[in-house]
């Protein structure tokens, strides 16, 4: 299946295994912080396996308030990632292709989410969207549509929360692509649109990559917005976050056992579609 | 001079109140009280006892009340987890269980408030929402706390005991953004504690209903084990459960136990 | 063949550099641009693409005005029948040989099947049929370089345009790929233009030569004539002459004050003397008897070429002189060294500057 596989000179593979070879090239100065960091960061995984009880795992995992939470979870991260795309990338591609007045301010707009506390972007989310919000009020008296309180609006608040993950991604990966590949394109008779779609889009595919997975990642672990635009009720707006919050008012270990579910979950699913990606055509 | 007198009767109080324990040295503590006080309050108490707080603070000069409000359960895991508090004030016996079961108390808590619920709708109650059975109704939005927290237990108490179902919009985290829904007009009605709403002032209106008191929420308050200033500690409690303190919380639409 | 399929007077205004060249080009004719880095060349290629909008002028093709400021005509790129080879080749890095050379059918409304035959028609060609379905960072530079010239000609542009082609490549590929490159051109019925830097791929590649310094032409010609008349010092040291500008009458060229340079051609009025750095002989002391052409020179620099060495002489004008090894031991040039210069009448051409 994969390219690499025709054994060719030039043939870029990736890496074996680790940095063994080179291990004697990395100087202490970087090894040493880059070792720290990491455990910061694992270490409190540590801690929530050190307090996991194994021996009801399973039943606890049966419970069908848990499947439910799990799969209201990956479908609203999903769904969420694929409105940020759908919205993101042609935002980000403004911002990185088209000079227009204010665009610094545009930019900076862009990561307010990442400022606001999740709760207050819930807050404002209900100001617009709400019943009586400035377009919500619209909404349901034209539509009948209303997005508080509806998975919708999970998705809603999630993307959100997640979607300048991906903008800065992707706008990162559009300002350091080569253009003139766009205008080879151009010469070849490719337009504006297809120029995007055929060329750019497969050029800046890493930098969209890995915008998608943080995309998916924060919006997974939304809470905040969520909770306060959404509300939490099993089914319908009870993400795995919010059941996690809750769990913990009355049960710390369920609390550590629906936290490691999605842990488990979103770190398979994460590494699969890694190897997918590199591996790809 | 009518502070001095007030601590007097504080420390009386005190005697009366906890009979079971630290009544040996309750004499001094009107006169010999110092240092921080690190008091653990349940979030609904938030506005009360930042008074009772400053109050107590002149009653005792050299005394410093430091407060740390979250929900109940989480000042829960957090003694037990060791930090460093003096008291522990509970919106719910459940978490104040947490805390004493772990042995993290010093002696029997005791009740120093209760609260209950209202219906918490829009000012002027556009709904005209006049009981439990009201909420039922096709098109209402409701709002309640989820029934891992003391008011949605309560709530679900009050509703079962009204004999009335429904299916709220949003099983909220808490009490405060139960009733913030309510603010932001998300939802026409929610079940929260008095004190809550009477606190909102005029952005609600406040709804009692008879079927409240069958799902009254008894507040605990203790004095913990690891208490860095137990002298400290055992004053706060007693002033909390004295007449000037009573009053405050009463004022905010608590009732007494 | 008379009319032109390509007619355009290419004028950009960029930031104080002004590029102005008149260029017209027949069809299966190959124009090579040539000159130094900066002189807008590749500019020049640009326009012709639509990638850089004119300021004035046009860009005509087969009668079609493509760009045309003062009739506010204009074709994008992606509208224009021409095909560029950039420099980097551009290979998209996601696709196979094959499908890179068939994106340009496609684009022109080929379906799929129909795009890739003709692109493996074209990979034939070029001589990469084996290796289709390799992505461009698998292949060689010269094979790479073949991929981007079946991608630019398979979908039979009026206009093929080239730029650098062979910049890119070690001297060894360089040499085959230059012979197959010409072979391709020479069958392209379309106008060619290429651009370059070297003579040689200009001299074998092209038909004709368009020599473009600081924006302008300098000029124009087929080989034999630019190489046999430079008209700039730039072309000169190109096709390995020294090149003088002077005031001709009869058999005399003052190309200098006090230097006359005597001549086999007459001619009078504004003129060019050149000849090789071969006919120019080093002499101790001032020679007697035949060469008539003799100025007093100092030695500024000696340098290896070829067998030879090429030593660089100031004075009344700055001329190379190659000379054997065994004359530079013998005079003992070294720069500041005094010698005198002489050059036959018969070893010069002189030719008239307008």
């Amino acid at each position: 299946m994969t390219v690499a596989g025709t054994g060719t000179p030039t043939a870029r593979r990736r890496p074996a295994i680790g940095v063994r070879g080179r291990a004697g090239g990395v100087p202490v100065a970087l090894l040493l912080p880059a070792l720290l960091g990491l455990v910061f960061l694992v270490l409190p995984l540590a801690g929530l396996l050190a307090r996991t009880p194994w021996s009801t795992l399973p039943q606890r995992l049966a419970e069908p308030g848990v499947l439910t939470a799990l799969r209201l979870s990956l479908l609203t991260a999903t769904l969420a990632t694929l409105l940020c795309l759908v919205l993101g990338v042609p935002l980000a591609w403004l911002l990185a292709r088209v000079e227009f007045p204010g665009r610094r301010l545009v930019r900076a707009l862009v990561t307010v989410p990442l400022v606001l506390p999740p709760v207050v972007g819930g807050v404002a989310l209900l100001l617009v969207f709400g019943r009586r919000g400035l377009l919500g009020g619209w909404l349901d008296s034209t539509f009948g549509i209303t997005l508080p309180f509806t998975t919708t609006g999970v998705v809603l608040a999630e993307a959100f929360v997640a979607m300048p993950f991906l903008v800065i991604a992707v706008e990162g990966a559009l300002r350091g692509a080569d253009r003139r590949y766009e205008e080879a394109a151009a010469t070849l008779g490719a337009g504006r649109w297809t120029t995007f779609t055929h060329v750019t889009v497969p050029l800046v595919a890493p930098g969209l990559a890995a915008g998608a997975v943080l995309c998916w990642a924060r919006a997974l672990g939304e809470f905040g917005a969520t909770i306060t635009f959404a509300g939490n009720y099993p089914g319908r707006t009870q993400t795995m976050p919010l059941a996690v919050y809750l769990a913990l008012e009355t049960d710390v270990q369920s609390a550590v056992v629906l936290s490691l579910i999605l842990l488990v979950v979103s770190v398979a699913i994460l590494a699969g579609l890694r190897d997918r990606w590199i591996t790809a055509p | 001079m009518v502070r001095a007198a007030a601590v007097a009767v504080v420390a009386t109080l005190a005697l009366a109140g906890c009979g079971d324990g630290g009544s040996t040295d309750a004499g001094g503590s009107a006169g010999g009280v110092t240092g921080t006080v690190t008091v653990f309050a349940a979030a609904s108490l938030t506005e009360s006892f930042t008074r009772i707080g400053r109050d107590f603070e002149a009653a005792n000069p050299g005394t410093t009340v430091v407060f740390n409000f979250a929900g109940s359960s989480a000042l829960a895991t957090q003694i037990t987890e060791g930090a460093p508090a003096d008291v522990f004030a509970s919106a719910s016996p459940r978490n104040m269980a947490t805390v004493t079961e772990a042995g993290g108390a010093d002696g029997e808590p005791a009740v120093f408030v209760r609260n209950q619920l209202v219906v918490a709708v829009a000012p002027g109650n556009p709904e005209g929402v006049r009981g439990l059975p009201d909420l039922a109704r096709p098109g209402l939005k409701v709002a309640l706390c989820a029934e891992q927290v003391p008011c949605g237990a309560a709530a679900r108490t009050a509703l079962d005991a009204a004999r009335v179902t429904l299916t709220p919009v949003t099983l909220e985290q808490d009490v405060k953004a139960a009733l913030a829904k309510v603010r932001l007009g998300e939802v026409d009605a929610a079940l929260v504690y008095r004190t809550d709403a009477r606190a909102a002032g005029a952005d609600v209106t406040a709804v009692e209903f008879p079927e409240s008191a069958r799902a009254v929420n008894d507040y605990p308050i203790a004095v913990l084990a690891d208490a860095p200033n137990r002298a400290g500690a055992r004053a706060f409690v007693a002033y909390v459960r004295s007449a000037p303190g009573q009053a405050v919380l009463t004022g905010a639409g608590f009732r007494a136990p | 063949m008379t009319a032109h399929l390509l007619d355009a007077h290419l004028v950009v205004d960029r930031g104080g550099f002004r590029l102005d060249v008149p260029l017209r080009v027949a069809a299966g004719e190959v124009v090579a641009l040539l000159g130094p880095n900066g002189a807008g060349k590749t500019t020049a290629l640009r326009a012709l693409a639509g990638l850089q909008p004119l300021t004035a002028g046009h860009v005509t093709v087969d009668g079609t005005d493509l760009d045309r400021p003062d009739r506010r005509a204009f074709t994008a790129t992606e509208r224009r029948s021409v095909g560029v080879v950039f420099q980097d080749y551009l290979l998209f890095p996601h696709l196979t040989a094959l499908d890179n050379v068939a994106f340009g059918p496609r684009r022109h409304g080929a379906d799929r099947r129909s795009a890739r035959e003709t692109a493996r028609a074209w990979l034939d060609r070029v001589g990469l049929a084996e290796h289709a379905h390799r992505r461009p960072r698998q292949l060689s530079g010269g094979q790479a370089q073949r991929v981007a010239l079946a991608r630019a000609l398979a979908v039979a542009p009026a206009l093929l345009l080239l730029d650098e082609p062979l910049a890119a490549l070690d001297a060894r590929t360089r040499l085959d790929t230059r012979a197959e490159l010409h072979r391709h051109l020479a069958a392209h019925p379309g106008a060619t233009v290429l651009v370059t830097h070297d003579p040689l791929d200009a001299l074998v590649l092209a038909d004709r030569l368009v020599i473009v310094e600081g924006g302008r032409v300098v000029q124009e010609g087929d080989a034999a004539s630019v190489t046999a008349r430079p008209r700039t010092d730039y072309v000169a040291r190109l096709v390995g002459l020294n090149l003088h500008r002077g005031r001709a009458e009869g058999h005399g060229v003052r190309v200098a004050d006090g230097l006359v340079l005597t001549v086999a051609d007459r001619l009078d009025g504004d003129a060019f003397v050149a000849f090789r750095p071969s006919a120019v002989a080093l002499h101790p002391a001032r020679p007697d008897g035949s060469p008539r052409n003799t100025w007093p020179a100092t030695v500024a620099g000696v340098q290896r070429h070829g067998d030879n060495l090429r030593v660089q002489l100031d004075g009344p004008i700055t001329v190379a002189a190659d000379v054997t090894p065994a004359a530079v031991a013998a005079l003992r040039l070294v720069p500041g060294q005094r010698v005198w210069a002489a050059v036959k009448a018969a070893e010069t051409h002189a030719y008239p500057a307008v």
